[in-house]
């Protein structure tokens, strides 16, 4: 078998790195300033990379470039929604874009690096590649954060996201090479087998793994490293906020179960009761500090961090339970907030962000249709059945009750029910109040069916979730080193 | 069977289609073909179950008109319907209002009209799915899917403080739900991976366990009856209601949780359930004696009747934990005609709040002066609300007490005082607004009801009075389930 074979689990990687330099030099000579012809180049990227992807996928788990990348079901799967979501981001983003004369070639360059960064992070299973793609994820969205130059809030959040990202990034690095002086290896699996032969100094490798833990929970914005979240979230153009509380998560999921999992497993009892704080912290905080909110954009902002908080009492609970629910509920939560802040970008206009509580007044009366997907999504966030947020914290809670951790299972339920009456709040605003002003919304074609495809789509997970379900359970069993 | 459909999915799914049906006829321009599909719908939705009742099986305790497909294949959860003879009443009970609450608001509501009846039309089919449940989480669904469609009533169609009912409304019940998910989830742990309700009848539990499953259950259930001291929702959400969500509220909603303590709280752990019956009977207890009271010095007619109804749901929960014939049929009995009973008051309160835009007793006076029919209709209902013989009110009731002397004969007569106290808020209340002299000018611009209301109130008259003369249809079937139900709860699973 020639070198060149082996690449093949790679070939998406190489092809969306290859593509987004070209269209970085296609750019310059499109002068249409709605940027027509490079949109649909990166879509067409976006597709061709899900067609290499699946008909790259082998069953099984490959190993290549010396055990520095990995293919399996997990990968793929996560990869796959992250094209989709990506491209959704893209759709969503557009008009409000260009009214804004963001829509430039570098946002889309940008976007794909991002899209890069991320698929390194998913199929990553060596440190080094694991920062690189981290690394590449940050920088893009630093630089998207502040693309709009000449606000001055958006310029605040892009410096805080830049200096709390690299202290995050940091304490990653240097939990690593604290992993790397106990065990001498930066291979993660090889990192799980030397600790499981008693290899490297326990005291070291706990320290690292509290530098770890530490990194992790930066990245994912879980209490008490989530300060970066509200800021960034608010003052970030939506579509960039969009692309920030979506798809990373995807891989932040990914990068989690590499290290702590495949990495990490022989320390799990210490790893689980330090994310059962986070977790709880994430919860608490989250959940309360939301209902201060008057800002729809700050809100959802803790809203995630509660959520990133249900994702962590699934990672937590272990076992195949534990992972494939915390997979499912970061799936249903991309889908989420893609809708939630898509509805922000909808209702928004040329000099206005639709993006305060108040702006949502009286939406089932300026348009129902777009008050009633608002109101499916809002109501999954919450986890009420018949909307897929429902299962998502079925799945977590179920795992977590069955791994014992039936007091954080309570105390779960409990903050989301708190969470529930800002989420409620929405719906209040937007069937009980009368509406502030009553100029028409307009809404390109494309929008309006994309919103209308998500929320009927957490709809239809919420009556059918079965598929997703046990995708998630097959993706991860196949490919997870599980004990 | 029809067209292939079971009964069952078709007594959930139709009304549900029907709702959105009504939805998409869009906006208020469209009204009376609105108000014509959910009359329709309602009422196919009420005939097919009507199946349910003829061809059910009244020897039996076993599930009838059983349906199971797969549904969410990696956690072994159901769609698993059924109906025994408790739940199939409830299923009749609430499909036979939903044409008569699509009939109250037909000329009352007229803003967002679709929106309105949509909303009535999907929570029957939600309710009709909670009393056919096999699966515990399709159970779940349903039971918190229901609160959408009426957090949305109350918050849209309300009165004034319509937003602070709505909230609460939600948050109370969505507190005990949560709580019950917990519970649901422990029994799926320990049964080894099953959401059968069935199967949960069966598993041995340990005391500790069933005490605290027990109370899960009992945080969900007790908000939705309401008991006493977590009945504080049901006044503000009935008084802020329009008279639609009112009706359903008092006639199906609170049934609903009653019913859970007989599916899941005393079959799954009925040893916590003896162990806690005493609690139990004394909330139920206070509920009866207390809340009646507080009845009594209520302004607001529709609070009024909310109080009375909370003391009548008193009377259930004492029927159930006092664990013999007499007390578990008297009190679904009971369940059934406070459905008839309270709904066709909040009906008649309604009527009247659409003449003069007031709910306070005081603003009336002599309305049997301008109103006789309506006046006649009203009396009854209030006759069936005290518990009057030969009305449906006096069967459960008695049945009730005469299980509790059984019991205890201090219990029988706490119980008892609601006869007393019943009688004096209600009769009070239409002392002062039907009979006397015309009070104001309003009172005597009224008009008696049209053929609209007559219609709601003539049906509604004949069911208390038929059901008062001549329960058996009613008993005869619940029989066999309620007497193995009662062999079951007295079996320990320690």
């Amino acid at each position: 078998m020639s070198y060149l074979s082996t690449l093949s689990s790679a070939y998406a990687e190489i092809f969306l790195l290859v593509m987004a330099s070209s269209i970085l030099i296609v750019d310059l000579f499109v002068t249409n300033p709605n940027k027509t012809l490079t949109y649909i180049l990166v879509q067409l990227t976006l597709l061709s990379c899900a067609l290499i992807t699946v008909t790259t996928h082998e069953p099984g788990v490959v190993h290549l470039f010396n055990n520095m990348f990995v293919d399996d079901l997990m990968s793929d799967v996560l990869k796959l929604l992250s094209y989709l979501t990506v491209s959704m981001v893209l759709v969503y983003s557009r008009s409000y874009l260009i009214l804004r004369g963001l829509f430039t070639g570098e946002f889309m360059v940008l976007t794909l690096f991002a899209l890069l960064g991320m698929m390194v992070m998913i199929s990553a299973t060596h440190f080094l590649t694991l920062y690189i793609g981290l690394e590449l994820l940050s920088l893009s969205l630093y630089a998207m954060v502040a693309l709009q130059r000449d606000s001055a809030i958006a310029t605040e959040a892009a410096m805080k996201y830049f200096v709390l990202g690299a202290l995050a990034s940091g304490l990653l690095l240097y939990g690593m090479s604290m992993l790397y002086g106990a065990t001498s290896t930066l291979e993660v699996t090889a990192v799980s087998d030397a600790i499981k032969h008693g290899v490297g100094n326990k005291a070291l490798l706990v320290f690292g793994l509290v530098f770890m833990v530490a990194g992790l929970a930066f990245k994912l914005g879980a209490v008490p490293f989530h300060m970066w979240v509200p800021d960034v979230y608010h003052g970030a153009p939506t579509a960039v906020t969009m692309l920030i509380g979506s798809a990373p998560k995807l891989a932040v999921f990914a990068f989690v179960m590499r290290i702590l999992v495949d990495g990490l497993q022989p320390l799990v009892m210490h790893w689980s009761s330090m994310l059962a704080i986070l977790a709880v912290l994430s919860m608490a905080i989250g959940n309360i500090t939301a209902i201060a909110q008057t800002n729809l954009k700050r809100m959802l902002a803790y809203s995630t961090i509660a959520h990133m908080g249900f994702l962590l009492l699934g990672i937590l609970s272990g076992g195949i339970d534990g992972y494939s629910s915390a997979m499912f509920y970061v799936v249903i939560y991309v889908l989420m907030s893609l809708g939630g802040f898509g509805m922000i970008m909808l209702l928004s206009r040329q000099g206005f962000e639709a993006d305060m509580l108040n702006d949502f007044k009286g939406l089932n009366q300026r348009s129902p249709w777009l008050a009633f997907m608002m109101l499916i999504l809002m109501f999954s966030m919450a986890g009420v059945p018949p909307t897929a947020g429902f299962y998502a914290k079925l799945s977590v809670l179920q795992a977590a009750v069955g791994a014992g951790y039936t007091p954080l299972a309570v105390m779960a339920v409990l903050f989301s029910l708190i969470g529930a009456f800002y989420y409620l709040r929405i719906i209040k605003l937007m069937y009980f109040d009368a509406p502030e002003t009553h100029i028409p919304i307009s809404i390109e074609a494309d929008n309006g069916l994309l919103i209308s495809i998500n929320g009927l789509a957490i709809l239809a997970l919420g009556i059918m979730p079965s598929t997703l379900i046990t995708v998630c359970a097959v993706a991860v069993q196949k490919s997870l080193m599980l004990q | 069977m029809i067209f292939g459909f079971s009964l069952l999915s078709v007594a959930i799914w139709l009304p549900i289609i029907f709702g959105v049906l009504v939805l998409a006829t869009g906006s208020d321009r469209n009204a009376p073909l609105a108000r014509v599909i959910a009359l329709v719908g309602s009422i196919l939705g009420f005939l097919v179950t009507i199946p349910l009742y003829v061809g059910f099986d009244k020897m039996t305790s076993a599930m009838q008109f059983v349906e199971l497909h797969d549904w969410i294949t990696h956690f072994n959860i159901h769609y698993h319907l059924g109906v025994d003879g408790i739940s199939v009443l409830f299923v009749l009970l609430n499909s036979f209002f939903t044409p008569l609450v699509v009939i109250a608001g037909w000329k009352v509501i007229e803003k967002r009209v679709a929106q309105y009846l949509a909303a009535f039309l999907i929570m029957s089919g939600l309710v009709n799915g909670v009393f056919a449940s096999l699966d515990a989480v399709l159970f779940y669904v349903f039971w918190e899917a229901m609160l959408i469609p009426m957090f949305i009533i109350i918050g849209i169609w309300g009165g004034p403080n319509r937003v602070y009912a709505a909230v609460k409304f939600f948050l109370y019940t969505f507190f005990g739900s949560v709580l019950m998910l917990i519970a649901l989830l422990y029994l799926y742990i320990q049964s080894g991976g099953s959401f059968a309700i069935l199967d949960y009848h069966q598993m041995a539990i340990p005391m500790t366990a069933q005490i605290l499953v027990f109370i899960a259950f009992f945080m969900a259930f007790a908000v939705k009856v309401p008991m006493f001291p977590v009945h504080t929702w049901l006044p503000d959400a009935h008084v802020e209601a329009p008279t639609g969500g009112s009706v359903v509220l008092a006639a199906i909603m609170l049934k609903v949780g009653a019913y859970g303590f007989i599916r899941f709280s005393m079959p799954i752990v009925p040893d916590a359930s003896h162990y806690l019956a005493g609690a139990m009977i004394a909330l139920s207890l206070i509920a009866v004696v207390y809340i009646g009271l507080v009845a009594l010095a209520q302004t607001d007619m529709k609070k009024l009747v909310a109080y009375s109804s909370i003391s009548h749901m008193g009377f259930v929960t004492l029927g159930f934990f006092i664990f013999n014939v007499y007390g578990m049929e008297g009190a679904l009995l009971q369940m059934i005609s406070h459905g008839f009973v309270s709904g066709a008051l909040f009906l008649c309160i309604g009527v009247l709040y659409d003449r003069m835009h007031t709910r306070n007793i005081a603003d009336y006076g002599g309305v049997a002066n301008k109103m006789p029919m309506f006046a006649a209709f009203f009396i009854l209902f209030a006759m069936a609300n005290v518990g009057l013989p030969g009305t449906s009110g006096f069967v459960g009731e008695f049945m009730v007490i005469m299980g509790t002397v059984k019991i205890n004969f201090w219990y029988a007569f706490a119980a008892a005082t609601t006869l007393i106290f019943g009688a004096a808020y209600t009769l009070w209340m239409v002392k002062r607004v039907i009979f006397g002299a015309v009070a104001n000018q309003h009172v005597a611009q009224l008009t008696d009801i049209t053929l609209r209301e007559k219609l709601m109130f003539i049906i509604l008259a004949l069911t208390v009075l038929g059901m008062g003369l001549y329960p058996l249809p009613f008993t005869e079937i619940m029989h066999a389930s309620v007497s193995d139900l009662l062999v079951h709860i007295a079996r320990s699973k320690l």
